[in-house]
């Protein structure tokens, strides 16, 4: 880090730790989607990139048709965007665990394949319809541009954006799951799913609408991923492998676990990476992951009870 | 108001329980004696349909043999299993309120924490942190929040201290005469089962040994049963 002043290396600090939190939303989402599906269901979902892909194709599609209606349109599609996408993934969420992961229960592994296969036809489908080449969605101007904060840190707007969107989300999550009556049955379902059933909770339903709200937050994040990459066929599946990294780190029943791990392997990314290598940045944060894990295999949160 | 007929219920290839018909009339307390390893919590695990069994249950009117867990508890039975199984991660009010999506309703009962005034108090703590008696009384009130007609109990007595086994029987008694519901309870223990039951059977290897009921239940004759 020589060759640096100290004044330097702050400003280098600031700009990499923000852009560290963009990383962080596009990864905290995809991991509380992930997370919800996992502890809710034990079901690893190797689709969810695919879902991500899907919300950042429609955003493309609403950007496209919002640019037909004109200028005021182009201002104001993004919220609509966020809503497209968010049920376009929902709904496929839905069928997929209406039709494919609901008669996989109980066989983890096979859901794994099943659902990396539903992942490859997803990749291949989104290969067809939209072409191989990356699609860029047009930013509405408010979004572009970066805000100052002193002559050597600039903070990009687009990523203030996302870190918003993120924060709302993530609130809207934690009070649906801790606050509603369907959170109370969405965790019940989770801790005993065979008792919840006997109590009067419809397990099934609960499941269903679990997976679906998982991929919909997926959806958000695809959408929250155009405002910082282009958008290819392989764009969710290069964050599938970080996102379980960030579940398992953070402790699979737990969403503020999720939280903080989502934010320290992002950080230590995006840092890291300004001084060495992007892959050298990668190797050590897997180590240091490794490393944790091996003293605390349950994650960095578990839940206290008696057993 | 439950009625079996030859129900039978099987692990694999071994059957467990024989063709087992009995029934419990409306507001009366049914209990079904026997040691362990003789089939009350599989017996009671296919009456609420977490098991598969054959033969027929009917509920009221109803033919439920067929139905889902939860199908079951919105059309009036409630269970409290073995072993409590309360939703340990989850506040004692939330568990309450889980049982309460069979009903429809909102909030809490005012008279489940007037049984059960220590719920009330400790609404806020996590199941899984209360004492196991604390637990047994959060696992019936989850099932009386279910609004039921007929509560199933598997052997609420098992690991809680003789004391506060009494003050159990006078709460059943009091959920009874309250809510005039029908209990069936599966109990090794006699003096408990012999404060609350109208009515016993005595199971033995998956069959039912005998019945008795009201003044003339024989204690020596069920101990004998109970005893190795």
């Amino acid at each position: 880090m020589s060759g640096f002043t100290t004044q330097e290396l702050f400003a280098i600090f600031a700009m990499q730790g923000f852009s560290g939190l963009s990383l962080f939303c596009v990864f905290l989402l995809m991991a509380l989607g992930l997370a919800i599906i996992f502890g809710q269901m034990g079901v690893i979902n190797m689709a969810h990139g695919e879902f991500m892909t899907l919300g950042a194709y429609l955003t493309y599609l609403v950007s496209v048709q919002a640019a037909t209606l004109g200028e005021w349109a182009l201002d104001a599609y993004f919220p609509v965007a966020i809503a497209v996408a968010f049920l376009g993934a929902f709904m496929l969420g839905y069928l997929v665990e209406r039709f494919m992961i609901r008669h996989l229960y109980q066989r983890p592994l096979d859901t794994l394949l099943a659902t990396w296969g539903l992942g490859l036809i997803l990749q291949q489908l989104f290969r067809s319809i939209f072409g191989p080449r990356e699609k860029t969605v047009t930013m509405p101007d408010w979004l572009l541009g970066s805000y100052s904060a002193t002559d050597m840190i600039d903070i990009p707007l687009n990523g203030l954006f996302i870190l918003a969107i993120t924060i709302l989300l993530s609130v809207a999550l934690l009070v649906l799951l801790y606050r509603s009556r369907w959170g109370t049955k969405v965790r019940a379902t989770t801790q005993n799913r065979t008792m919840a059933n006997a109590a009067g909770i419809n397990t099934d339903r609960v499941d269903r609408l679990t997976f679906a709200l998982g991929c919909g937050t997926a959806g958000v994040a695809g959408a929250a991923f155009t405002t910082i990459a282009s958008t290819g066929p392989t764009s969710g599946g290069q964050y599938i492998v970080d996102t379980f990294l960030v579940v398992v780190f953070g402790g699979a029943a737990s969403l503020f676990g999720t939280i903080v791990s989502a934010f320290g392997i992002a950080q230590s990314q995006s840092i890291l990476s300004f001084f060495w290598s992007g892959s050298m940045a990668k190797v050590f944060t897997l180590l240091t992951v490794v490393v944790i894990l091996m003293f605390r295999p349950q994650g960095l949160f578990a839940s206290k009870v008696r057993r | 108001m439950l009625h079996t007929r030859d129900i039978r219920v099987s692990y694999g290839m071994s059957e467990v329980i024989h063709g087992l018909s009995f029934g419990v009339g409306n507001n009366e307390t049914l209990a079904i004696m026997g040691r362990n390893g003789m089939g009350k919590t599989t017996l009671f695990k296919a009456l609420i349909g977490i098991l598969p069994a054959s033969g027929t249950i009917q509920f009221g009117t109803e033919e439920i043999i067929r139905r889902q867990p939860f199908e079951r508890v919105k059309r009036g039975l409630a269970y409290v299993p073995q072993g409590r199984l309360v939703f340990g991660t989850l506040s004692v009010e939330e568990n309450i309120s889980a049982g309460l999506e069979a009903t429809g309703r909102r909030s809490v009962p005012t008279d489940i924490y007037d049984l059960f005034p220590v719920l009330h108090d400790m609404r806020r703590r996590k199941a899984g942190n209360l004492s196991g008696g604390q637990q047994q009384q959060l696992a019936i009130a989850r099932a009386l929040a279910t609004d039921p007609k007929v509560l199933l109990l598997d052997e609420p007595t098992e690991g809680i201290q003789p004391s506060i086994i009494k003050d159990l029987a006078r709460t059943l008694n009091e959920i009874k005469r309250i809510r005039k519901i029908s209990i069936v309870v599966s109990e090794q223990v006699l003096s408990f089962a012999s404060d609350i039951a109208d009515r016993m059977i005595v199971l033995d290897k998956g069959h039912i040994a005998f019945e008795t009921a009201g003044d003339e239940i024989d204690a020596a004759r069920i101990s004998r049963h109970l005893t190795v």
